[in-house]
């Protein structure tokens, strides 16, 4: 159980961090000019920079979704070649999930993480510059490639052999290297994560006193730690398939298609905890905070945490129904994959028993955060769907596992990241977001994602595949109202951007506690939180008795 | 060494640890598949024969399926596309290789078996598929398989898949083709 931190400890400690002359000197041999952010080794500048990053992968990502839904609002093939139309398919996953999704969490962990434990700064702040600015390098890398004779990368995010060794374009060696610059990036943050998390606690602070979006870090991190190695091992064979004539994947000189999917998913379903994980984090700081009530079963959701973690190692081959598994193998992997649906339950359970009899008020995060628990558990619900063997055989590439990943993601990973921005602007602005807008952009995204992801279903049970940019006449009308609801989601996050400009520049003034439920530590440095805090590590320890 | 240090040290080993799990998982996963005949990987050696009865008692179908992959003007046909057999019985059916290109190109038939349980139950005693071929310009070939189901053939098997999908070899140094290239097979 995490005993909540006496108040008063907290309050006069944020007195002397705001006055003390520590910050000062510090801010004083901070570098300026042109090559600050270059160079900047501080934790909340490059929470910072994360975030913008992931913001702006966002945006290119999402233009890319609208490309596609624009060339499926009708069937037929009117606004782009099928070539470009799997270019862009493949880009905006690649873009969303390690361009946006990856780094915006990676963000918010910069940022949070040591004002939630107490710490003056990440643990590797060099390292950290380091792990930032390879990510730049690595997405212009790979957009363009977009621009390079044969087009860009077009066998899909899943990038399955033969499609992407054999039949890949010639810039496919830039994809690898840029995947494998994404990759060192990803480890590089999880291990000064990893680093901070388990030395640089304030005094007093166990393991069961940290917030659960620490947490959830933690686990992260190590599960980045044991995958990321494995995209980069499966990466470099196609390296050597495409280029030094070797056949880990080419059936033809002795190697195996089917061990690419094996490895890839291997690497691919921890990877989509990677980004659920920290989203359970957040939701499990801003639910208790906006119902005014500790979180409810604390121990239970650390534990669930790890379970998730654990089983994401067994579930694998759940995306291979379909290549030929032998029987036991699909009975396997098929119960281990509604084992999943048991910790996950206890978390949503948990939530809900948070909110239950909570004082609750619906300021725009916690809109997110409920938006969050209702379509992450449809999301949720379909990916069961998709657990069972048999009936995945009919369900398996068609849009209906379009739908299911985009729940979980979408309103899942990206509203999660939306409701934490809400909620910790007022830390990092010193502003409260304007709240009208707030909602507006809420309800705009709410109805607009499901205006787009929920027709996906029936197209995808009706049998619509996925990836093709033409379609049967029968799956018009969904693809339309899918269409529809993309661009009315697209977009209103315009509105989002325009929010956190607004707020940057001005708005209403937040105190130190921006929230009136919230309770964690990063509530007690002053907003906005001063570039160095907690210099002198806040006392948690108890009084002895 | 400070907290810090110690605690890279330690994710860094695991690091290590899990690339070189990854590394290993390739040699791994083709001693599962041997072990388990998933994926239907058939031996690419010849086998013996398992001695013990034919079960006269029992029909097998045995299907033989031929298909080509890009970048070969070659053509594969089974003499017999499908053929009843006893488990433990030897059977051998012909396949015709034809080279409808222009110029002699080099090529290779790789088996696949299904369901991939049965790959473990079929003896190939001669195959063209054991080593690569080479024909001329409009020059056609007929090669044997002899092969054999052993009789402990799983009661749940009633018909056998042999896939052959043909593939060019390239003219580069055959390094990966080595063990491929083997002796036996008298085509």
């Amino acid at each position: 159980m995490a005993p909540k931190l006496p108040l008063k400890a907290r309050l006069e400690h944020s007195e002397n961090v705001a006055g003390g002359t520590a910050v000062q000197d510090h801010d004083a041999h901070h570098s300026s000019g042109p090559l600050r952010w270059l160079l900047t080794t501080n934790h909340k500048e490059i929470g910072t920079l994360y975030l913008i990053f992931s913001l702006t992968m966002f945006l290119i990502g999402g233009a890319m979704a609208l490309v596609i839904r624009l060339e499926l609002f009708q069937p037929g093939l009117q606004l782009v070649r099928p070539e470009f139309f799997n270019q862009m398919t493949t880009m905006h996953g690649l873009i969303m999930v390690f361009g946006a999704v990856m780094p915006g969490f990676v963000g918010l962990a910069n940022w949070m993480v040591p004002l939630q434990i107490g710490a003056p700064d990440m643990a590797l702040p060099r390292l950290n510059n380091f792990s930032f600015w390879l990510l730049p390098v690595a997405f212009l890398l790979l957009l363009s490639t977009l621009l390079m004779p044969g087009g860009g990368p077009n066998f899909g995010w899943t990038f399955y052999a033969p499609l992407s060794t054999t039949y890949a374009p010639p810039s496919t060696t830039f994809f690898i290297l840029a995947m494998h610059m994404a990759g060192i990036s990803s480890i590089l943050g999880a291990i000064n994560i990893i680093a901070t998390i388990l030395n640089l606690r304030a005094p007093g602070m166990r393991l069961m006193d940290m917030t659960l979006f620490v947490w959830t870090w933690l686990i992260t991190a190590f599960l980045l730690i044991a995958v990321m190695p494995v995209l980069a091992g499966v990466i470099t064979m196609m390296l050597l398939d495409i280029n030094f004539g070797t056949s880990f994947f080419n059936a033809a000189g002795g190697g195996d298609p089917v061990l690419f999917q094996h490895l890839f998913w291997f690497f691919g379903h921890p990877e989509v905890y990677i980004m659920i994980l920290p989203a359970f984090g957040i939701i499990s700081v801003i639910v208790p905070a906006f119902a005014r009530k500790p979180l409810f079963g604390y121990a239970s959701m650390v534990y669930a945490t790890a379970s998730i973690a654990i089983l994401s190692f067994l579930v694998w081959a759940h995306h291979m129904f379909s290549v030929g598994l032998p029987l036991i193998a699909e009975l396997f992997f098929m119960y281990t994959t509604m084992l999943i649906a048991v910790p996950t339950g206890v978390k949503v359970f948990n939530w809900i028993a948070t909110l239950f009899r909570g004082s609750i008020t619906f300021e725009t995060p916690m809109l997110f955060a409920l938006a969050f628990i209702v379509l992450f558990t449809i999301g949720g619900f379909s990916g069961l769907m998709l657990a069972i063997a048999p009936a995945d055989f009919q369900y398996h590439d068609t849009y209906f596992v379009v739908a299911h990943f985009h729940y979980v993601l979408v309103p899942g990973a990206v509203f999660s990241i939306m409701a934490a921005v809400y909620y910790w602007l007022p830390k990092w602005t010193g502003h409260y977001p304007d709240e009208c807008l707030g909602r507006w952009h809420f309800w705009l995204s709410v109805i607009g994602v499901n205006l787009l992801f929920f027709p996906m279903h029936f197209a995808g049970l009706a049998g619509m595949p996925r990836r093709i940019p033409d379609y049967a006449l029968q799956f018009a009308d969904f693809n339309m109202a899918s269409s529809i609801g993309g661009f009315l989601f697209g977009f209103s996050q315009l509105l989002f951007v325009w929010v956190v400009i607004k707020c940057v520049r001005g708005g209403v003034t937040a105190p130190a506690k921006a929230w009136d439920g919230a309770t964690d530590l990063e509530w007690s440095v002053p907003s906005p939180a001063p570039l160095h805090t907690f210099e002198t590590p806040p006392d948690l320890r108890r009084v002895a008795g | 060494m400070t907290p810090v240090q110690r605690t890279v040290t330690k994710t860094l080993l695991a690091l290590v640890a899990m690339v070189g799990f990854t590394i290993a998982l390739v040699p791994l996963y083709d001693v599962f598949c041997q072990v388990t005949g998933l994926n239907g990987r058939a031996a690419s050696q010849p086998q013996a024969f398992a001695s013990g009865e034919v079960d006269e008692s029992r029909y097998v179908t045995v299907q033989f399926i031929t298909r080509k992959g890009s970048g070969l003007p070659w053509r594969l046909e089974a003499l017999d596309s499908q053929i009843r057999v006893h488990p433990g019985q030897a059977y051998e059916v012909d396949f015709v290789f034809s080279n409808y290109g222009k110029s002699a190109y080099r090529g290779r038939a790789v088996p696949s078996v299904s369901p991939g349980e049965a790959s473990l139950y079929l003896r190939k005693v001669t195959c063209f598929c054991f080593q690569e071929q080479r024909l001329e310009a409009g020059e056609r070939v007929q090669l044997p398989l002899v092969f054999q189901l052993s009789h402990d053939l799983p009661e749940s098997v009633h018909t056998v898949t042999l896939a052959y999908t043909l593939y060019p070899v390239l003219d580069r140094p055959a390094a990966s083709d080595d063990e491929t290239i083997s002796q036996g097979g008298d085509a």
